[in-house]
């Protein structure tokens, strides 16, 4: 039994900062100490602060050491461990309080969270089901099959509101009571769980599977006993190999409890899982293609009707969830339907976990109620924008969705209004944007991205993509008409409205929501041959101001292709036809200003 | 797992140390752990506390450290604050005392008057 519990995250965030090297050295200092029956150390799935990584929390004070390095490891186990001291200069600053320190959870970053679906990330160790069962867990799937029927279980889902966390928003209930009554005479249902997360930015499955794989795992098996199905497939991605890992560990674990397999809770209910790694195409995460792929054959999409509730994987009835819908389960079932409305939007019940990313101060994982507005999640959970620049815009939905702009910077996030402005929740990526970044340059990001990821079944999205992929290059290279912004939202409609599967249909829609918010960019692109923000390189110029120019030469001896021309203490000037616009003479010239990106 | 009770007794188990990873806790029990504390046995002193706590799940209770209350012959020092009540410093501790306190002070609100420090302990 151990007196302290030093939490050290191991979430694939800070497994890249060197976590894994913390927690070698803490077990190594702290049997040096002779602690090692005194002082446990837990690796964690992920906290949320990705940014301050490594991370690590010391329980039974609630420290939050953030950025900690091996050599501080030291210190803390001979000072905080041994002694009680805490090591201040460690701690994460905003939990400093004058002189004593302020919990985790009331600090700009957490205050504002409400954490479902991600209540046991960073909590827990996610390699010990005892552990889970510690907080709750599994008392959902034993109350479920000792004292419901499948109907009740549906019916509390139904009552929930809970909406499909995977991008549609598809309510669960309705899609679990389909399964369950479509075909009355199956033989064998299916369920699925949608762990491809293929949204370039968005971490919230992966982080989920890593730091509470056993939540999954349970709610699959109520799912299972809802729709009457005792065989489950986990579609994730082999990119992840830490939540493959942990999952393997999770399903074993419930296996040798009895939690999976036969007659679970003395109930004569049986259901089983297993992991089908995908190869990480972002096609594979529509639900026909990922379903074809477990199958063992090449993810493409299929026409529908059939629907999976009535036809799925090897033509059986077969429901497809998000890891983050499944991870609210458990709790609804616990704490009931009407606490779960409780929270959230008349529409969109709950929360939603994001992943912050691009121009913020604290990029990570949240979990916001739904209906916060975008200015709450940006400037107090995030912390605002770094540099004091100004908000342009986010992105949610990646590939598939559009952007916010700042005139709806308060309206309250929800399913509904996401789609009313041209943008949609998507699985949950956030990408907020500053005055630096180039609209046009966004949507050719995203459009990239699609071209790449096309099946290539459909015509419309195969070609479609490509031509509005090339009608983008050309406007950011300053070769763009007028006409052509009328062309490309043409074509943009067409795409949308005759491509097969939901990656074509949705793939303009960056375009869409950047050319309606920003459509002066467009015009300046195209009209005036200018990019505001210096993005897109063939439309900006490094300019030396003569009048700032003192002939240091210090320019042209950075230029890696020798386009500066100037002597010692005489004007320079830089040879257009041969800059690549690194930009590095900007910073070499910082003294005194000369060189401008115009 | 046949049955509720199986996954209750694992829980039951595992509760009091989940417990240790909560913050908003009233009682307090503060074990000086300086260079003398822990020269003079603070560590079973310390390591008893929090496992009486973890054992009978008092959620209610943090079992930490502090350093050096100045006291040093007195070591191990032990100090319990309860919401509301005085400070209580028990002195000279070991584990089995330790385990008393824990039990008759923490759980039962009664203070073991005998080995907490007094005036006329201070002046000698
Ligand atoms: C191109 C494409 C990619 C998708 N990728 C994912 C994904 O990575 N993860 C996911 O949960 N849903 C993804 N979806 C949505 C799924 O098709 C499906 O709607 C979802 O998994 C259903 O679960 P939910 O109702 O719990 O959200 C994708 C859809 C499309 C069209
Ligand atoms: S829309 Fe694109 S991804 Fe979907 S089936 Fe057609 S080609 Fe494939
Ligand atoms: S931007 Fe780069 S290539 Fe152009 S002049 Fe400056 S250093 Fe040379």
């Amino acid at each position: 039994m151990f007196r302290s519990h030093v939490l050290v995250c191991g979430g694939t965030g800070c497994i890249a900062t060197g976590s894994e090297n913390i927690i070698n050295a803490l077990n190594e200092e702290i049997k040096k100490a002779g602690l090692e029956n005194e002082v446990g150390v837990v690796r964690t799935g992920c906290f949320g602060l990705c940014s301050l990584g490594p991370v690590m929390m010391v329980h039974p004070e609630g420290c939050f050491y953030s950025a900690v390095d091996v050599k501080d490891i030291p210190e803390i186990v001979s000072e905080h461990l041994l002694k009680g001291r805490i090591v201040e200069r460690l701690l994460y600053r905003e939990t400093v309080e004058d002189g004593g320190i302020k919990s985790l959870n009331n600090t700009a970053f957490y205050k504002k969270q409400f954490r479902i679906a991600l209540r046991n990330c960073g909590v827990i160790n996610p390699e010990s089901i005892d552990e889970y069962i510690g907080v709750d867990g599994y008392q959902a799937l034993g109350n479920v099959l000792t004292s419901m029927s499948p109907e009740q279980v549906i019916q509390i889902v139904l009552d929930s509101g809970l909406r499909g966390r995977g991008g549609g928003g598809f309510p669960t209930g309705r899609k679990w009571d389909l399964a369950r009554k479509l075909v009355p005479d199956a033989d064998q249902k299916f369920v699925c769980c949608n762990a491809d997360e293929g949204d370039p930015g968005a971490f919230m499955d992966r982080s989920i599977l890593e730091g509470d794989p056993h939540a999954l795992i349970e709610a699959m098996a109520i799912a299972g006993y809802a729709i009457g199905a005792t065989m489950g497939y986990i579609y994730i991605r082999a990119e992840y190999p830490i939540a493959v890992k942990r999952l393997e560990i999770a399903i074993q674990q419930a296996k040798d409890y009895g939690l999976l397999g036969e007659d679970i809770f003395g109930s004569g209910f049986n259901f089983d899982l297993e992991i089908r790694l995908g190869a990480g195409a972002f096609v594979c995460g529509e639900e026909t293609a990922l379903m074809i792929s477990i199958e063992g054959n090449r993810g493409e999409p299929r026409p529908r009707p059939p629907f999976p509730a009535e036809k799925g994987l090897f033509g059986k009835p077969t429901i497809l969830n998000n890891v983050e819908t499944y991870a609210n389960i458990p709790q609804i079932i616990l704490k009931g339907a009407e606490w779960f409305t409780s929270i959230g939007t008349e529409k969109s019940k709950g929360t939603k976990v994001f992943a912050l990313g691009g121009k913020i101060n604290n990029t990570g994982l949240v979990e916001i109620p739904m209906g916060m507005s975008l200015r709450e999640v940006v400037y107090e959970i995030g912390g605002g924008i770094p540099d004091g620049k100004k908000f342009k815009a986010a992105q949610t939905g990646g590939p598939s969705g559009g952007c916010i702009s700042v005139e709806n910077l308060d309206i309250p996030i929800d399913y509904d209004n996401l789609i009313s402005i041209g943008s949609m929740m998507g699985s949950g990526g956030l990408i907020v944007m500053d005055e630096d970044n180039c609209m046009v340059d966004i949507a050719k990001f995203f459009l990239e991205f699609t071209v790449d990821e096309s099946c290539g079944k459909c015509t419309p999205c195969r070609i479609g993509t490509k031509r509005l992929f090339e009608m983008l290059e050309d406007i950011t290279a300053g070769n763009g008409t007028m006409e052509d912004l009328d062309e490309m939202v043409e074509l943009c409609e067409y795409i949308k409205n005759n491509s097969l599967c939901g990656l074509g249909q949705t793939a303009p829609n960056p375009v869409l929501s950047t050319y309606h918010y920003f459509k002066d960019e467009y015009i300046q692109h195209v009209r005036d041959k200018k990019c505001a923000a210096g993005i897109c390189t063939e439309l900006t110029q490094y300019i030396i101001s003569a009048d700032k120019c003192v002939g240091c030469t210090l320019c042209k001896k950075v230029c890696p292709v020798d386009a500066i021309v100037g002597e010692v203490k005489q004007k320079h000037v830089i040879d257009q036809s041969k800059c690549v616009k690194c930009g590095v003479c900007v910073d070499a010239c910082k003294k005194f200003g000369a060189i401008t990106k115009g | 797992m046949k049955t509720l009770a199986e996954l209750q007794a694992i829980k039951e188990k595992m509760v009091g140390q989940m417990n240790v990873r909560e913050g908003d806790k009233s009682v307090r029990v503060v074990v000086g752990m300086a260079t003398c504390g822990i020269a003079a046995g603070a560590r079973p002193v310390l390591q008893t506390f929090s496992e009486v706590v973890q054992k009978n799940n008092l959620s209610d209770v943090a079992v930490t450290q502090t350093g050096c209350i100045g006291l040093c012959q007195f070591e191990p020092i032990v100090e319990i604050t309860k919401p509301g009540e005085e400070k209580v410093t028990y002195i000279n501790m070991d584990a089995d005392k330790a385990r008393e306190v824990a039990e008759q002070h923490l759980m039962r609100g009664i203070i073991i008057a005998e080995y907490t420090v007094n005036n006329s302990t201070l002046v000698k």
